[in-house]
């Protein structure tokens, strides 16, 4: 018989985006108004999908799913939900 | 006092673009349980939510060794890695730190399944972590009532709303006489992360409950997971806890619920924000109906305030 090689092994490693680019997913893009950001890092210890940078405060939109969690929680309002493009 | 926000670590055990929902409380929790446990931990997923979120082979969405397990023996599992990493690290077969072993479990996995091999394995006092990452119904196979629905709640088999209350797994744990059980939610990442370093440096068998508000599951707005978790909280509905050898420590804010210093929250817009309670509570029953929740609620605040006092 022949022997598994190891591409053929059922077994998965760690990587971003094994779900795929879930940033097709969304219907809303979240955008952060920089001037009213205070940092606080509310938005990013929320964040499911761990797309924010904590210390930019800037979004991965390739993977962000748009579930609009921080914009919610953000105590400044400086997350705003827009509709995305067609 | 809790860990603040910022001083929570960097690491990232989950990835991103993983399969989970977007809003998915699961995934939340899971990172905050990620940056207090650190790479080196074995983690064993029954079948959940968080097994369809890992992604697609070869890729994998959580940052540590997975082992997916069948769904009534997480606790027998994880007693078995337990012993083998033990054995392997007495013959020298392991270098560096013995890994954190812990199994990451729905609520179906955990009160109903689940329940007997956990009770085992607690009565044994194996050195692992259980989580349960509790969304009050089986939201995997499209939201079924389990033994953590709470009563009067809508789920695909209860469709006139749950006639029996939930039961109060968390104290069951803690009646095994282990080390250390916490309950936890994703809206107090401080209390978790702190829950998660403590229970790590324990020796014995650990249980951390987690609340975990799915919007689908519990028909509200996405955006409102964080904004419904709280709301548990300060309704009374959940009770922030932790009990090292026996003796349960109230946490804020539901330590201020339990003295006294501060009322309860009534359950009604907490319950209202739900389609799973709203939508059975159209009819002439409906003020009843709320009556029996809160009744839920309020024995449960008063029985857990007397059990507090027992510290033998």
């Amino acid at each position: 018989m022949q022997s598994v090689t190891k591409a053929y092994r059922p077994i998965s490693w760690p990587m971003k985006g094994s779900g795929g680019d879930t940033g097709s997913w969304r219907t809303h893009r979240p955008v952060v108004d920089h001037q009213i950001c205070n940092k606080c890092q509310f938005c990013w210890v929320y964040c499911p999908e761990a797309v924010i940078d904590r210390n930019e405060i800037t979004i991965d939109y390739t993977y962000c799913k748009g579930c609009g969690v921080c914009a919610v929680e953000c105590p400044t309002g400086a997350i705003t939900m827009v509709k995305e493009d067609e | 006092m809790a860990t603040s926000i910022k001083k929570l670590p960097d690491i990232e055990q989950v990835l991103s673009g993983n399969g989970a929902c977007g809003g998915c409380p699961a995934t939340m929790a899971l990172r905050i349980v990620g940056k207090a446990l650190g790479p080196n931990a074995i983690m064993l997923l029954t079948p959940s939510c968080s097994v369809a979120s890992m992604g697609m082979t070869p890729k994998l969405g959580y940052n540590w060794p997975c082992i997916n397990i069948t769904f009534a023996s997480a606790g027998s599992s994880a007693s078995g890695i337990t012993h083998a990493v033990e054995i392997m690290k007495e013959k020298d077969r392991l270098q560096g730190e013995l890994p954190t072993v812990f199994s990451w479990v729905g609520d179906g996995g955990t009160y109903d399944i689940g329940f007997q091999a956990l009770s085992a394995a607690a009565e044994r006092n194996d050195n692992m972590i259980h989580f349960c990452y509790n969304n009050e119904a089986y939201s995997n196979t499209g939201v079924q009532r389990s033994g953590a629905t709470p009563r009067g709640t809508f789920t695909t088999t209860t469709p006139t709303g749950k006639r029996q209350p939930k039961k109060n797994m968390p104290l069951l744990m803690l009646e095994h006489n282990i080390p250390y059980v916490a309950t936890a939610t994703v809206a107090y990442p401080g209390d978790l992360y702190d829950k998660v370093v403590k229970a790590k440096n324990i020796q014995g068998m650990k249980y951390i409950e987690i609340l975990a508000p799915c919007y689908l599951g519990w028909q509200f707005d996405m955006p409102e997971t964080v904004q419904m978790s709280r709301m548990a909280v300060r309704s009374g509905a959940w009770l922030l806890w932790e009990a090292e050898n026996g003796k349960i420590n109230f946490n804020n804010p539901s330590s201020q619920i339990i003295s006294g210093k501060k009322e309860a929250e009534p359950v009604d817009e907490y319950v209202m924000k739900q389609g799973r309670f709203n939508r059975l509570l159209k009819g002439p029953d409906a003020a009843q109906r709320i009556a029996e929740i809160q009744g839920d609620i309020d024995r449960e605040i008063a029985f857990m305030r007397e059990r507090a006092k027992i510290t033998i």
